[in-house]
């Protein structure tokens, strides 16, 4: 169904208007030279005809419309599906000739855009090759690093600014692979691949606290800064993660950008799995803190004991009673050391391993953050600059924010202050404050609370973080300058270590690899909605069902889903799944799909299979052809599955009536066909998404070409076309 | 009147001995088994000098010694921390909360009996 030209209707219509008035118009000269009694007569002999005139005009006006149509559909129906074809030839990127038809001009006309098409691939091939020899050597280099990377015995994941990542190597791949819930399907994909986020393992939070620290040391001029920190995953593992940035250069005549901050313009992360490693430290740690401290009391209880026993004027019953007191410990010493060999062997408290810190980089960072949170000045007070500490810095700040917080939030107090002071064998870090006075026993029991402020929540306690730190904290009050303050002793870094690491190196041991086009992927913050077509990362999905109503039974047999991102089609990245649909196939249905019963015995269910795709298209668009069938099946499993998929969803098949509204068809294949896209494994859902994938790249331009560039205007756009009013 | 000592520990073990021994010593000797039964006991009997261990229910020692620091009518009270925490963190926690001296266990008793002279010592001096 094609829309009727306007134009054609008001061709006709003038058309008819002409006829009438002509017609009116020679009646009314025949009738002026006319004398009376022959108008008389003439009257007489039209009056009752005047239904054979105007059914006379009707004919000639369907005549002249029946004309018109075929006068239209020649000249000016077949030019615009001319244009339409010449505007594919235009955005193709492989080489494509039109078919002449229609008029002997027409035909010339389509062999003149041939020939012009043929020579503009042909220029286009000649710069393609030189494009192409030019790329060689940066390939090379490039895979050369790939290889390099994919040796390693670390998994390391590179990812831009906003956390999208741009590589990584085969042995993050199983790490996450390790970490993922599911098996099979998507295998790890749903967790890392290229241009998705590492948010989705990784702590926003934490790798944000890493940048900024990085930035601390590139404004101190540290040559190769880095930070790490350890966090936990789903599945309760350890995973320490060290990170390094990717550093722009800065072409000469722009100038230094601000503050380093420009200037890093992606993170290399190296990830470690050291829950083994970290567990067998904190259960040496505990053991030894058991015999230590547990046993302090038990020696001194005895020692106490044996003392009185030494003095000779002791009476029976009193020596017989410390007698007792040295037996009863002993028993219970035994009873302690065999109960710590026991449990030492056993999962204990996690330890966490530390990082080294400079004492005023930390004091200066939280300035920043207390000051962002509680809205008060924070001064600096006696920092002594020569400090390394050992922390665990994230945790530490936010205890540090937490408490100021608090301070404010429930005691109004205006200036807050922060001390650094080392003593022999610590650090003194304090947060000062003067104003109300406050009990002691409300302070102190804000260190027992799970932290939480803004939206910061926790459920460590100040005590957690202090006990991290094997340090202590206290409130304690400076009557004499009317002031108060929590001092928190922390522990000092080695000195040697650090100064290892700080001796920069050269600045040319860093391999130079800035050529990863996500580097300069934009902000991506924006809502979705907003942003170019081009730049979203999509999931473009097919399923294969056992027949066309889900209400009725039907189900999901096979789910296939490709990503794009950046542009470009990620195959290596695919989902391919068979889905036991928990019925038989229909006999009807097997020769569309070749799914047969004995393929989809023991694979997972629907309610299995969903979860994980949903995973794997998660912050991304949804595509598929005929989108809204495959979304129908996919919400009538919203219970069962306990997913549901709110993503944008785009249908190549709304959006190609948008771009062609005067073609024939939409199917599949005839789009395939009109893009010259290869059809492999049609009628695998894998295959069905990979072809709608190469469709919609193809789409994208030509949607630009109406003005359609942002998701907004595509949605707006598909639901306009014709075929959104069809229901489903 | 003999001076008064208060003991605040949960562990019988330990008060069995100290008892004895400052009893010996000739000082009154008083004992509480935990934090709030040693706040309670300074308050009414205001003890010249409490032997205050620092793990205790209800109350720790810390807080003991905290509460005890804030309240005027007691300032005279000497306090002398006992603990199995040995580390130099708790150490200076204590002193920086109000505790005359800090020591950690085990210890000789003799030393015990000195320090407890030397503090009771600078108030009569």
């Amino acid at each position: 169904m094609r829309k009727i030209d306007p134009r054609l209707v008001l061709a006709i219509a003038a058309a008819g208007l002409v006829m009438a008035l002509w017609l009116v118009l020679m009646s009314a000269i025949v009738w002026s030279t006319l004398d009376a009694p022959e108008r008389l007569a003439v009257g007489d002999v039209l009056a009752p005809r005047t239904v054979l005139v105007a059914m006379g005009w009707l004919l000639g006006l369907f005549l002249v419309a029946v004309t018109l149509h075929m006068l239209h559909r020649r000249y000016v129906g077949d030019p615009h599906r001319l244009i339409e074809k010449i505007r594919v030839v235009v955005t193709a990127t492989t080489p494509q000739q039109l078919t002449p038809r229609g008029t002997a001009e027409m035909q010339a006309m389509a062999r003149a855009v041939n020939e012009l098409a043929a020579q503009r691939d042909q220029l286009r091939g000649d710069v393609a090759e030189q494009v192409a020899r030019a790329s060689l050597r940066v390939q090379q280099e490039k895979n050369r690093l790939a290889a390099l990377m994919a040796e390693l015995n670390q998994s390391v994941v590179v990812c831009n600014r906003e956390g999208r990542i741009l590589l990584y190597n085969q042995r993050a791949r199983q790490q996450f692979r390790q970490l993922s819930q599911g098996a099979g399907a998507a295998a790890g994909a749903e967790l890392i691949g290229i241009g998705r986020s590492i948010y989705a393992v990784l702590d926003q939070q934490l790798v944000a606290h890493a940048l900024e620290r990085i930035h601390q040391a590139l404004g101190r001029g540290v040559a190769t800064p880095s930070a790490q920190f350890v966090t936990t995953t789903q599945g309760g593992h350890l995973l320490r993660v060290q990170v390094a940035p990717v550093r722009e250069s800065v072409p000469p005549g722009e100038g230094e950008a601000p503050e380093g901050l420009q200037t890093v313009s992606g993170l290399v992360l190296m990830l470690d799995d050291v829950t083994a490693s970290v567990q067998e430290e904190a259960e040496r740690d505990q053991l030894m803190h058991g015999l230590t401290e547990g046993s302090r009391a038990s020696l001194a209880n005895i020692q106490a004991a044996v003392d009185m026993l030494g003095y000779a004027d002791l009476e029976p019953a009193m020596r017989e009673r410390f007698l007792g007191v040295v037996r009863d410990e002993v028993g219970a010493m035994g009873r302690r050391i065999n109960d710590l060999a026991h449990r030492a062997t056993q999962r204990l408290k996690t330890r966490w391993p530390m990082e080294d810190m400079l004492g005023a980089d930390l004091v200066t960072a939280a300035q920043r953050r207390i000051a962002q949170h509680c809205d008060r000045p924070v001064t600096l007070d006696a920092i002594d600059t020569s400090l390394w500490l050992k922390v665990d810095s994230y945790t530490l700040l936010l205890a540090l924010t937490y408490l100021a917080h608090r301070l404010v939030d429930e005691f109004e107090v205006r200036f807050l202050q922060l001390r650094l002071q080392g003593t022999a064998t610590h650090a003194q870090l304090d947060l000062v404050w003067s104003g109300q006075a406050m009990s002691n026993e409300t302070v102190m029991s804000w260190e027992m609370d799970a932290m939480r402020f803004g939206s910061e929540r926790s459920p460590l306690t100040v005590r957690d973080v202090v006990e991290r730190h094997g340090g202590e904290m206290w409130f304690e009050r400076e009557r004499a300058r009317h002031q108060a303050f929590f001092r928190f002793m922390l522990p000092l870094a080695s000195v040697q270590g650090v100064v290892d690491a700080e001796l920069g190196e050269s600045e040319y041991s860093r391999p130079e690899y800035y050529d990863f086009d996500l580097f300069k992927m934009a902000d991506q913050s924006s809502a979705l909605d907003d942003r170019p077509l081009s730049e979203l990362t999509y999931t473009v999905f097919d399923t294969e069902t056992t027949g066309l109503n889900p209400a009725d039974g039907d189900a999901i047999i096979q789910i296939g889903a490709a990503r794009i991102v950046n542009g470009k089609l990620l195959r290596q990245e695919c989902f391919d799944q068979l889905v036991d649909p928990g019925r038989r196939i229909p006999a009807a249905s097997i020769p569309i799909h070749g799914i047969t019963d004995d393929m989809v015995v023991g694979k997972p269910g629907i309610a299995q299979v969903l979860p994980l795709f949903h995973a794997y298209a998660q912050d991304t668009v949804l595509v598929a052809h005929n989108a809204a069938f495959d979304m129908r099946f996919l919400q009538l499993q919203e219970e069962a599955s306990g997913v549901a998929f709110h993503q944008p969803v785009l249908d190549t098949l709304l959006l190609s009536a948008v771009v062609h509204p005067q073609q024939e068809s939409h199917r599949l294949e005839a789009i395939a066909e009109r893009f010259n896209v290869t059809v492999l494994g049609r009628h695998t859902a894998l295959g069905d998404a990979l072809v709608t994938a190469e469709i919609w790249l193809r789409l994208i331009p030509l949607l630009q070409e109406q003005g359609i560039h942002t998701l907004r205007q595509a949605r707006e756009a598909a639901q306009k076309t014709y075929y959104a009013r069809l229901k489903y | 009147m003999t001076t008064k000592i208060l003991i605040a520990d949960d562990e019988p073990n330990i008060v069995i001995s100290l008892e004895y021994l400052l009893q010996r010593e000739g000082y009154t000797v008083l004992v509480a088994r935990d934090g709030q039964e040693a706040l309670d006991t300074i308050a009414r009997e205001q003890p010249a000098l409490v032997l205050l261990d620092v793990m205790m229910p209800h109350k720790t020692g810390f807080e003991v010694c905290q509460a005890v620091r804030a309240d005027e009518a007691l300032q005279g009270t000497k306090i002398l921390m006992l603990t199995a925490k040995g580390r130099e963190t708790d150490v200076a926690k204590g002193m920086a909360l109000g505790a005359n001296a800090y020591m950690t266990k085990p210890f000789s008793t003799r030393e015990l009996v000195q320090k407890v002279a030397e503090l009771l010592g600078e108030t009569s001096a």
